[in-house]
Parts: C-alpha cells; structure tokens; sequence
C-alpha cells in the first residue's frame, strides 16, 4: 500500500514561504530530504499536462537535483530536460518522466527552507509544517 | 428527577483549532459515525456545488483544495468524486488520522487565518467543510480576525486558477459573524456569494460560501423545505421503518462491520411493503 499522502514535488513545486512578512516571491523552497521513497503512481498523462503550465519547471528540476544526494535513494532519479518542451502535451516520453518526478518521489522527512529568509519549514511524517508564529506573518 | 446535560455549544468559543483538536477530541472523527455522516453529506453538497464537468478523465485532470481538511472525511469524498487533491489543516492530530485512514491526497500543515502557502493559480477548484467559522475568532492578542479573514480570502483568490470555484460551507454562531466572513470574501475579488440549504430550519440550515474568481457564473441553487432541487433527497426526516430508513441502517451497519456477511444483500425485495399478517 502507498501512501499518497506523502509530500511529493507536486506540492512542493506549489508550496511557498510568501505568508512570511517580507517575502517577495517565496518559491521555490529548497528541499534538504533525509528520507525519501520511490513509490509507485498510476500515470494519468491529461493530468501531468494540465498541471504542467502552473508549474515552476526549474523549481522541479532544482528539487530533483536536491535529491540526488548518495545514499538517499537507491533507484535513479529521471533525467528532466532544463525546459519543458513545446510539443509537452504529445511527448509521452516527457510526460512519463515527469510523472516520475512529480509523483512518484515522496518526501518523508526532511525540511524546506525559505529562499528568501532561511526559515526551515520540517517535513515529518511525508507533512511540511508550514506553520509561522503571528508576529511573522505579514 | 432531572440530568442536565452540559454541552460546549460551539468549540471555537473554547480553544484555538490547534489545541481544541488533540487526540481525544480528533479521535471522535473517526468513531462517531454521526459526525462522520454528516461532514461526508455536506462535503459531497459542497462537490455537488462546485458544479465541475461530469466526464471522470476531465475531473482526474483536476486539482482541488480542501480547507480544513482535518481528518479526510473530506478528501474522501473528494477521492471518490475522482477528483485529486491537496488538503491542509493546522491540527497534527487531525492529520495524524487523516494519515491513519490513508487519504488520498497531497497534506500539508498551516494556519490558513497567516494566508495559504500556495503559489498563484495552483488550483481549479477549492471545498471547505465546517473550518472557516474558526477564522471569527481569536484568543491570541496579536491576532486580529478580521485580518485574519483577509489574509485568508486573499491567499485564496490568488492560488485559484482564473474561473474557478470555492464552495466552503461553515458554521457561523449569529448572523453578524456571517456578514463579517462574507464581507471578508467579497473584498478580496471573487463574484458569487452565500447559498443556505434549509434556510427555515434553524438545526438544519447550511451555509455555503460560493466564490467564483472570474466572471458572473450564475449561483447555484439551495435546497429548501419545498422539495428542493432532488426529488429523491428526503426532507423530512426519514420514518422509521421506510425503505429510505431500512437502506440507510444497512450501510450504517455496512460501514461499521465491513467485513460482516450478516447482512442480506440489497435486491428489489428490500423495505418492500409485505401483505399484512395479522
């Protein structure tokens, strides 16, 4: 059985520190994983496409290359080209390999940090912690 | 002689969500099959509301936020309406059931009154089940609720793809808070506003905040005493003994023993009027 709800670069890709007073942009949030699983995700090829044009594409590619630590994971980590392709919604080589790296990665634990502050944000249990204290918000 | 009983009549007037909800009281979402019931009911109303095309290959494209998401009754609906979604809550006891009964969707904890952690246009829809009457209230002295609110309303209009809709049902404690919350939503750039399901019935009624982020999408309409939209949705509450009642007992019982073939299965003959005996 695997865990869907475990953090995957899907929601990180959407995940920011912007709620903190200060921040301009927020995103994306460097990854530090500690623990990570490849899990398998059916592939369903309409949605990797239409969530590919609100994604921040060198923000994937980041995390991937966060995650290419020794010792993190023991299978291989999808080779992303460094721009999505034009021709994005018939590629299923593309798509597939994305899927991999969108939804299949799960964080477990780990942290994300604010680009902007530093601000560590745990992941524990496959959940970021997004939480501030009051006098952080803007 | 007499018991009284004594009840908190609206936990918000208590403690903040992050404390009212440790573990004794998340453990209740997950034994009391009434609350179950109910937060399931008005979290598929609320789908229903969203109003999202039918076609299953259409909606698994899609991505939906679900406010409050606490322990996945939510989501579950959510799942089963074959939509994907992300849930947040600021309750670790909450989501630590919701971990527990393995929802299908992305979790992530927040304080959603600090605004949501999401970048603009992540997602085509958004439901809220009974988490926004929360955000009237404030015990911290730093906390202003209806900054609180603006934070909130704001964060979302700005994380919702343009044209799409948020359906966030609530439990305002009078008619002031009502207006505040509304007001707090209308000012932040969405067209819409309240649909009240039940409006006479002062146990029974439903509010249903409908924000649309683009343009005038004509609001759906509540269901009433009068029959309402569904013909098949009972009003009154179910008589005792009816086949309505008899199916109901049955997935009651379905829910709670999922293993038990003690049951006899569904068939034309179920609740049917028999000749009389005596």
């Amino acid at each position: 059985i695997f865990k869907i709800s475990n953090m995957k670069l899907i929601l990180h890709n959407m995940l920011t520190s912007a709620m903190i007073k200060g921040v301009k942009k927020g995103y994306p949030l460097l990854l530090r994983a500690t623990k990570v699983e490849l899990q398998p995700v059916e592939f369903d090829a309409g949605f990797v496409v239409h969530m590919l044009p609100r994604l921040d594409w060198s923000g994937v590619t980041a995390a991937v290359q966060c995650l290419n630590q020794p010792d993190l994971l023991q299978d291989p980590l999808p080779e992303l080209p460094p721009t999505v392709p034009d021709d994005y919604a018939n590629n299923e080589d593309f798509l597939r390999k994305a899927h991999i790296a969108l939804m299949q990665l799960d964080v477990i634990e780990g942290c994300l940090v604010c680009p902007e502050t530093g601000r560590e944000f745990p992941i524990a249990k496959g959940i970021p912690n997004m939480l501030i204290n009051d006098n952080e918000a803007a | 002689k007499i018991s009284i009983c004594t009840m908190a009549s609206r936990p918000e007037s208590s403690l903040p969500p992050e404390l009212y909800y440790d573990d004794k009281e998340a453990k209740k979402y997950t034994q009391n099959s009434r609350i179950i019931q109910i937060q399931s009911e008005m979290s598929e109303r609320a789908i229903e509301l969203l109003s999202l095309p039918e076609d299953p290959t259409i909606r698994s494209s899609l991505l939906v936020l679900d406010v409050g998401c606490g322990s996945g009754i939510s989501g579950a609906a959510l799942t089963e309406a074959g939509l994907n979604w992300f849930g947040v809550d600021i309750s670790s006891s909450m989501l630590e059931i919701a971990l527990e009964n393995e929802v299908e969707g992305g979790l992530a904890r927040c304080d959603i009154g600090h605004g949501l952690p999401f970048r603009a246009g992540c997602f085509d829809a958004v439901v809220s089940v009974s988490a926004l009457q929360w955000l009237a209230y404030s015990d911290r002295s730093t906390a202003n609720p209806i900054r609180r609110q603006r934070a909130f309303f704001t964060s979302l209009y700005a994380c919702m793809s343009v044209g799409a809709r948020a359906v966030l049902q609530f439990y305002p404690a009078d008619e002031l808070q009502l207006q505040l919350l509304l007001n707090s939503a209308m000012s932040c750039g969405f067209t819409g506003g309240l649909v009240t399901d039940y409006p006479e019935s002062a146990k029974a009624r439903k509010h249903f905040l409908v924000l649309d982020t683009a343009g005038t999408r004509p609001m759906p309409a509540a269901q009433d005493e009068a029959g309402g939209r569904h013909s098949t949705k009972q009003q009154q509450p179910m008589r005792k003994g009816s086949k309505a009642w008899i199916m109901r007992k049955k997935e009651q019982y379905r829910r709670k023993n999922p293993d038990s073939k003690a049951l006899p299965s569904d068939s034309k003959y179920t609740g049917r009027k028999r000749k009389p005996r005596f």
